[in-house]
């Protein structure tokens, strides 16, 4: 049974559709991982096969060759309008975060330029409530100002499907059509649906990624589950974070919070 | 287990304990992950704090510091039976556009009320409000029971003045569990000593038996359209049906416009099988048998059950913001995905939520809820909330931002409205065969310089010569009178469109030949111009190409646009979209001035000239 799923896949394609609707400018951000390939599926299903705006890879050159593979032959299978944003290095990052959370921080500058300088007024992006307890507070349509700030304290209101689509000059919106979907939805989905998946997330020697980052801050976990059936028996009893492999997420309590409200995904 | 997870929003006055409650249902159902207690212990050491459930459920730094919950929230957790997501909505009646957001979402809501203070003013707001949103699924529980060492008297007092509150609200709580979050009582675990005479469920076993919340798809059908794509040769409708099943063949008629066509595909992508029904809750695309001019805000429907089509309606709202409505001010009303602008006439009642009575008031301010009246210029479909929730309530919007939400309680058919046509006593047909014509309107697109005036004037000439009843709407004329104050942005050369053929069917209806002579260069403008015309609508496409029109440029427009002294000039800085079946195409480079002429006049004699009137029976039956 996957009526569930269907209810999640029915209300994402909503939101896609009322995106591209009402957003002049829009882009969808692609991090390669399980959770945006379902992002890029779901718009392929609400525009009929073509998904029809830029699909944004903000890059670090960071990686893992496996991803850059995958990059690369899904662009040209799905034939994407592929834009790589490359990111501003280290050096120029706030010192003051520590050190792995300023790693993290070069996306936050490298989405920041893309904005700048292509005037995106809307970005989509695969963030889902249940991963992240800051995440968990997000709106679907999320507005932002050029700097990427976050109002938490100030959101606008959502209710009865009716989102915040008209905003003042200088600010974007942060579309999140995945905000109700939990890490087991996407397994059961993609399996379900036969979305392709980096290798990565399947267990090799004992170790498997179980959220895809780059190489220098995320880490495989233990993990024998080397197909989608393995990880979905993995998820049902797991009480590991998803998170766990994100050095930022840890480094200090309050980490993946400061990258947040200045713009972090 | 099902996958399928129910989502409860959990609601109260501030301090009555709503987190603590998460807190101890995520922790006594096994559901927090590994080291997170511990991780909150230290937390709340370091600050010299006595460990609270509450901070397991306030990630954010700030809330730590304040002790208070912010903003909506959302936590999954597990019982044996199923999954759930916990919507956490702040207390505090600033934050009530948060519990909105919250509770919207819900399938079904927990009420927490502090045994010690009972139902205060936010609880009963927040019941108030759980009830406009609809959720109708409701638990009432008692918390910090220990503080009164489980009295049943207690309890039985508690319980009596809130359900006594909820039933004249119609609502009926399944159950009234009195609790201990802070000690876990009742909420997984029994507690057998002090509440031995309580025999209800607890928390976990009333959450177990909400229902998810369902929609019927036996209810009438409402398909409101959100975009129209064209991503090959198809042309697709997209939206979600809300209400009722759609199926291939159906003959679905559109509000407002009164359009109607068959449902020829139910699009889909990957799908191995055709699909040929779809019902409530599906994000759909359908492909029609004809070409009619529908666009997003639009709602599909069965024939036999309409939405209302109304300018004036009674509605039930929330205020959310510091700027009180008032009387005379107008907003956007967003119903599904049409968009009104709508003025309020009249606040019926304010509606003070601790006793539910009700005054009559000239402005609605933040956190109150009233009956307002609103009028639109635009007919809006509608159904009433109680019937079809879906496309029966909807949000009001002030600029940029959601002001407040509402449920339509009443509205008034725009047919047996005050504003009801009167019938004439002289008929169409009586006008026509007085005339010796139809009446009509030759609506004549194209660009600047192709002609369109020159015909029009020449037409109107040899028409009138001929005893004809007949006149030219131009488009720079009406712009001296009619429609002097509008501009040339979009919004205002759709409106300016628009009453032109608004006085064209005037003037058609009174039984003359109209002759519209404009550039109206977007097909979506001219298509509402059909759908205003109706039948009698003849698009006649003046065409000449650019490099002809430039040449000509009788009016030295070609030349200033050129030079950047016109902005969002057709045809040099703005789009033409040409007609793409227009009536009659007249190509003024190719004809000489007689010849178009010649061209024209036959067609308004085929079409509205004697041969018409004796045919026109048979004529309004082809097709």
């Amino acid at each position: 049974m996957s009526a569930d799923l269907d209810q999640l896949e029915n209300q994402s394609i909503y939101i896609l559709r009322e995106a591209y609707n009402r957003i002049d400018k829009l882009a969808l951000l692609w991090s390669i991982g399980k959770d945006s390939n379902a992002l890029l599926w779901l718009c392929r299903k609400a525009f009929f096969g073509r998904i029809p705006f830029p699909v944004v890879q903000l890059d670090t050159a960071m990686e893992l060759p496996e991803v850059y593979e995958f990059r690369d032959r899904i662009a040209k299978e799905w034939d994407l309008n592929l834009v790589v944003e490359q990111c501003p290095p280290e050096e120029e990052m706030d010192q003051t975060l520590p050190p792995l959370t300023r790693a993290a921080a070069r996306k936050t500058e490298g989405l920041k330029n893309l904005l700048r300088n292509d005037a995106y007024q809307g970005v989509m992006v695969g963030i889902r409530r249940d991963e992240q307890a800051t995440r968990a507070k997000e709106r679907v349509f999320s507005p932002r100002s050029l700097e990427g700030d976050w109002d938490v304290k100030d959101q606008p209101a959502e209710f009865w499907d009716h989102y915040k689509t008209r905003f003042p000059e200088g600010v974007h919106v942060r579309i999140h059509p995945l905000l109700a979907w939990t890490e087991l939805d996407i397994w059961r989905y993609s399996q379900r649906e036969g979305i392709p998946i980096v290798p990565l997330y399947f267990a090799r020697d004992g170790k498997r990624y179980r959220s895809l980052g780059e190489k220098n801050i995320t880490f495989p976990v233990d993990s024998t589950a080397a197909t989608i059936d393995e990880i979905i028996a993995e998820l049902q009893v797991t009480r590991v974070p998803e998170r766990a492999g994100r050095a930022m997420d840890n480094e200090s309590e309050d980490s993946f919070e400061r990258l947040r409200s200045v713009g972090y995904m | 287990m099902p996958h399928s997870q129910l989502r409860i929003v959990i609601v109260g006055h501030v301090d009555h304990g709503k987190s603590t409650l998460i807190g101890r249902l995520l922790n006594d159902t096994g559901s927090l992950p590994d080291g997170k207690v511990e991780q909150v212990q230290e937390m709340s050491r370091k600050r010299g704090m006595p460990f609270e459930w509450a901070f397991v459920m306030d990630a954010l730094q700030a809330e730590r510091d304040q002790g208070i919950t912010i903003d909506t929230t959302q936590i999954h957790f597990k019982t044996a039976q199923r999954p759930y997501v916990i919507i956490d909505a702040p207390g505090h009646t600033e934050f009530l556009k948060n519990m909105v957001t919250g509770a919207s979402q819900a399938d079904a809501a927990l009420l927490v009320i502090d045994a010690g203070e009972g139902a205060l003013e936010q609880s009963r707001r927040h019941a108030y409000l759980l009830h406009l949103l609809g959720v109708r699924q409701v638990a009432v529980v008692i918390n910090k029971m220990d503080r009164v060492e489980f009295s049943q008297a207690r309890y039985e007092t508690v319980a009596h003045e809130i359900k006594e509150y909820l039933a004249e609200l119609g609502l009926f709580p399944k159950a009234v569990i009195p609790i201990s979050a802070r000690n876990g009582d009742n909420i997984v675990a029994r507690n057998t000593e002090q509440a031995r005479w309580y025999l209800g469920p607890t928390v976990i076993e009333q959450l177990d038996s909400f229902r998810p919340q369902q929609t019927s798809p036996d209810q009438p059908l409402r398909f409101p359209l959100q975009d129209v794509y064209k991503p090959d040769d198809r042309r697709i409708l997209a939206g979600r049906v809300e209400s009722g099943r759609l199926r291939v063949g159906d003959t679905l008629r559109f509000a407002p416009t009164g359009a109607s066509a068959k449902v020829v595909s139910i699009e889909a992508w990957n799908h191995p099988e055709t699909v040929l029904s779809a019902q409530a809750g599906q994000s759909i695309g359908v492909t029609l048998d004809k070409r009619i001019f529908a666009e997003r805000g639009h709602v599909a429907y069965h024939e036999d059950s309409a939405p209302v089509l109304t300018h004036r309606l009674s509605v039930r709202l929330f205020w959310l913001v510091s700027e009180p409505m008032q009387v005379g001010r107008t907003y956007t009303l967003k119903i599904a995905t049409a968009e009104h602008r709508v003025t309020v006439e009249q606040v019926t009642a304010v509606i003070n939520v601790e006793d539910l009575t009700s005054t009559p008031g000239k402005a609605v301010h933040r956190n109150e809820v009233a009956e307002v009246v609103l009028r639109s210029r635009s007919p809006i479909a509608v159904d009433l909330a109680a019937e079809l929730p879906r496309t029966g309530r909807g949000v009001l919007l002030d600029g940029h931002d959601v002001v407040g939400g509402c449920l339509v309680v009443e509205a008034e058919d725009s047919a047996t409205a005050n504003i009801t046509e009167v019938s004439h006593t002289v008929s169409a047909e009586e006008r026509s065969a007085a005339n010796g014509h139809r009446g009509g309107i030759l609506w004549l697109t194209g660009l600047s310089g192709a002609g369109k005036s020159t015909l029009a004037m020449a037409l109107e000439r040899a028409l009138f010569d001929r005893g004809w009843q007949t006149f030219v709407l131009d488009g720079d004329n009406v712009r001296n009178g009619l429609n002097a104050g509008l501009g040339f942005s979009p919004d205002d050369r759709a409106e300016n469109i628009r009453r032109v053929a608004e006085t064209a069917k005037l003037f058609a209806d009174a039984g003359m030949v109209v002759i519209a002579s404009l550039i109206s260069p977007l097909r979506d403008d001219r298509a509402r111009a059909r759908v205003i015309g109706g039948d009698r609508f003849h698009e006649v496409h003046v065409a000449a190409d650019l490099a002809t029109c430039e040449e000509r440029d009788p009016k030295g427009l070609y030349k200033k646009a050129r030079a950047g002294e016109i902005a969002e000039f057709t045809g040099v800085s703005a789009p033409y979209e040409a007609p793409e079946q227009p009536e009659l195409v007249i190509d003024t480079a190719a004809l000489s001035r007689s010849e178009a002429l010649a061209h024209l006049l036959d067609y308004v004699d085929e079409t509205l000239g004697k041969a018409s009137l004796r045919t026109g029976k048979e004529l309004t039956y082809v097709i």
